[in-house]
């Protein structure tokens, strides 16, 4: 029966002569050139992306990279106690507001005894920074026996006096186009002459919070305040984002409410974060009367966006486990619950995680909304809670972004890539969880 | 031809004496949304014996089986109406759990489906979750009895910890029915539990569903003519909904009463 099937097809098909190999072979050589082209564009594609991305982290980091250095003075200065502490009392108080300003115009003016007239005292003065004085009362506060000795400290220079010795601040331009003047680089050259100029190790950036002087602005608080922000982002929207997937996946009936949902779950993804920051500041801080700038009205904020992110994820994980588990579940007396605790969100976890991890490193990145909630506000001191008023790593990037002084470029570059690190890490440990819960079925 | 089923068994009881009816069912009909996938199905299924459910693709027997034991249930559109008796407890009835319902009328799959655990903790799985063992070496006891049962004990007594989903296919089914007898039901449903497997694991299952059959009531499900002939003692045979003909399997493949039996087994159609 089949052969006579063949053989009808045959006459029936216009009597062919030549066997359809040869016309296959004929278009062989077309159709691997097809193959060829299509995998060249794919190529291609690929190099182009990756000499974006190449030009990116190459400009970003070759701009971080001078912000892990601080130009620096060893100055020799005597600790007049006449000037710190004049009636020897050794009061705290007394000590920490101590006119130590003094003491270092002094040390500067003994340094440079030609300079005399007022202006040129106060350019001279102004190539330390502002921060210096903490450096010296930190240490006599620590110690008050130093009072009276004579000793060297080192200071952070101003970031202008900085940026001239990293060679940002070319001193072959006309001085009306540079922040530094003529006599200021040549303070500086002598200064360096005697060898008590020195480039270290830039820990301030590391350590501190944000400033309006950059040598004493760092990053520390924002990271601080991002910690925190995260935090209270994974807590909320983590157990209400699995919640919530596993009850319209497991047990809601489907209705028109249920899809009704469905679909507003999927619009709210696609919502412009700054409105999610709206809403925090008409609900959380106008309506509860929640603390401004806190991380943890920005973590409910970041929350509320992340969540979309969280069920959809969590929805399509725990559909692709296998109904034949479920069955074999079912099968044995398992109930409802028990399936789902026991075999299916097992099963779904890694899928979860990557949603989880993929969420809270676009809710990291994320800008806007805080800029709504009051997260952009300039704060100096390192958040001790999530209570307390603080700002985050994008933001801080944003600030900085936007100062005039030069020696924030660098600054923000080097915010840019503890950020990207951030993300790395996290997208690395999104791999390694997939890995570790990954089973097979 | 279901009119008489009643009499028909009450008649064959009385004539073979040690025959109980483990399973009744009067007048199921199974929904799928508007569509009626089973048709007054009247069936009784008797305790330690093999009943084997045949007919062609679609004809509703894995319905009917999964109908036992309110497998139907987690299908959101599946309705379905008539009384299943087990042991004179309608399964259908409000009062009964079918958690408990399961724990009594347990199931083996089409596909092996261990779960991603090790061997042992496949076949704990069901004595834990309903507490049957009191101590850890009670349910050992069970995992060892229950393994033997399934004739797998000696092949994996030595890598119990081993995952359930690295043994071969037909060591992966013998887990399943492991697992399904170690909760100690009364009856275990099997939905083509060999068509999965190459004929020397159908073999070794068959053989077990035999010495199974000593203890417990099996229903199975089955494409294949042979098998039903080779396990069963009683034969259903479904036809686009309808139970055409229930006999004693040496009678339906030797005998048949009914036309489309004769052609199915025969081989003209399905």
């Amino acid at each position: 029966m089949t052969d006579a099937t063949t053989m009808n097809a045959v006459s029936g098909s216009g009597l062919r002569k030549s066997h359809s190999g040869d016309i296959v072979k004929a278009s062989l050589k077309r159709r691997y050139a097809a193959e060829k082209r299509f995998r060249a564009y794919g190529i291609a594609a690929i190099l182009f992306a990756l000499s974006m991305l190449a030009i990116l982290f190459s400009t970003i980091i070759g701009k971080a990279v001078p912000a892990l250095t601080q130009t620096m003075i060893q100055l020799e200065i005597t600790l007049y106690p006449q000037d710190i502490d004049p009636d020897g009392t050794r009061d705290p108080d007394v000590l920490s507001t101590a006119n130590y300003r003094k003491l270092i115009r002094q040390a500067m003016f003994d340094l440079f005894p030609d300079v005399t007239s007022r202006r040129d005292k106060r350019q001279l003065y102004d190539m330390i920074s502002p921060g210096a004085v903490f450096t010296i009362r930190d240490q006599v506060l620590k110690d008050p026996s130093l009072i009276g000795q004579r000793m060297t400290f080192q200071m952070p220079m101003s970031d202008d006096i900085d940026q001239l010795n990293k060679g940002a601040i070319r001193a072959d331009l006309p001085e009306s186009e540079r922040r530094v003047n003529d006599k200021q680089i040549a303070w500086f050259k002598r200064l360096e002459s005697r060898g008590i100029v020195e480039t270290v190790f830039n820990t301030t950036f590391f350590t501190a919070g944000d400033s309006r002087e950059p040598e004493l602005a760092g990053i520390w608080g924002a990271a601080v305040g991002s910690f925190f922000t995260m935090m209270v982002t994974l807590l909320i929207a983590f157990p209400i984002g699995v919640l919530s997937a596993v009850y319209l996946e497991e047990f809601a009936p489907v209705n028109r409410w249920t899809q009704a949902i469905e679909v507003n779950i999927n619009n709210l993804a696609a919502v412009p974060s700054i409105v999610f920051g709206l809403l925090g500041l008409a609900v959380f801080i106008n309506f509860f009367g929640m603390p401004r700038s806190a991380p943890v009205v920005g973590g409910l904020v970041l929350a509320l966006m992340t969540l979309p992110t969280i069920i959809i994820a969590a929805r399509s994980a725990l559909k692709s486990v296998p109904p034949s588990i479920r069955e074999a579940a079912f099968g044995l007396g398992a109930s409802h619950l028990q399936v789902i605790t026991h075999h299916v969100l097992p099963l779904a976890m890694p899928g979860i995680l990557t949603g989880t991890i993929i969420g809270m490193a676009q809710a990291l990145g994320e800008t806007a909304p805080l800029l709504m909630i009051g997260m952009v506000a300039f704060i100096v001191d390192i958040p001790g809670g999530p209570l307390d008023p603080s700002t985050v790593l994008p933001v801080q990037i944003f600030i900085w972004a936007d100062s005039p002084e030069r020696a924030f470029v660098e600054r923000t570059s080097a915010a840019i890539c503890v950020l990207l690190s951030f993300l790395v890490i996290m997208n690395v440990g999104a791999v390694l969880l997939r890995k570790r819960f990954e089973r097979k079925w | 031809m279901n009119d008489s089923a009643t009499n028909e068994t009450q008649a064959g009881t009385d004539a073979a004496g040690d025959e109980k009816v483990k399973l009744l069912s009067r007048g199921v009909k199974v929904f799928y949304g508007d569509k009626q996938a089973l048709f007054d199905v009247d069936l009784d299924i008797n305790e330690n014996e093999v009943t084997a459910l045949i007919g062609p693709s679609g004809c509703g027997k894995s319905t009917y089986l999964r109908s036992l034991n309110r497998m139907n249930d987690t299908i959101d559109i599946c309705r379905v109406e008539g009384d299943i008796i087990l042991d004179g407890d309608n399964i259908y009835d409000k009062a009964v759990d079918v958690v408990h319902l399961r724990a009594r009328v347990g199931m083996v799959f089409q596909k092996p489906n261990p779960f991603p655990k090790s061997i042992y903790d496949n076949v704990a799985y069901g004595p834990r979750i309903h507490g049957i063992a009191t101590g850890k070496e009670e349910l050992d006891g069970i995992v060892q009895t229950a393994l033997e049962k399934a004739g797998l004990w000696t092949e994996v007594k030595d890598r119990l910890d081993a995952p359930g989903t690295g043994l071969s296919g037909g060591q992966q089914q013998r887990l399943c029915i492991a697992r399904a007898v170690a909760v100690s039901p009364e009856v275990i449903l099997m939905d083509e539990p060999c068509s999965a497997l190459d004929p020397i694991a159908t073999a070794k299952i068959e053989e077990l569903i035999d010495e199974l059959r000593e203890n417990f009531t099996i229903v199975i499900v089955t494409h294949s003519m042979q098998q039903a002939a080779r396990v069963s003692q009683k034969t259903a045979f479904f036809h686009l909904g309808y139970l055409v003909e229930v006999d004693e399997t040496e009678k339906m493949f030797t005998n048949p009463s009914d036309e489309r039996t004769q052609g199915y087994i025969t081989g003209r159609f399905g």
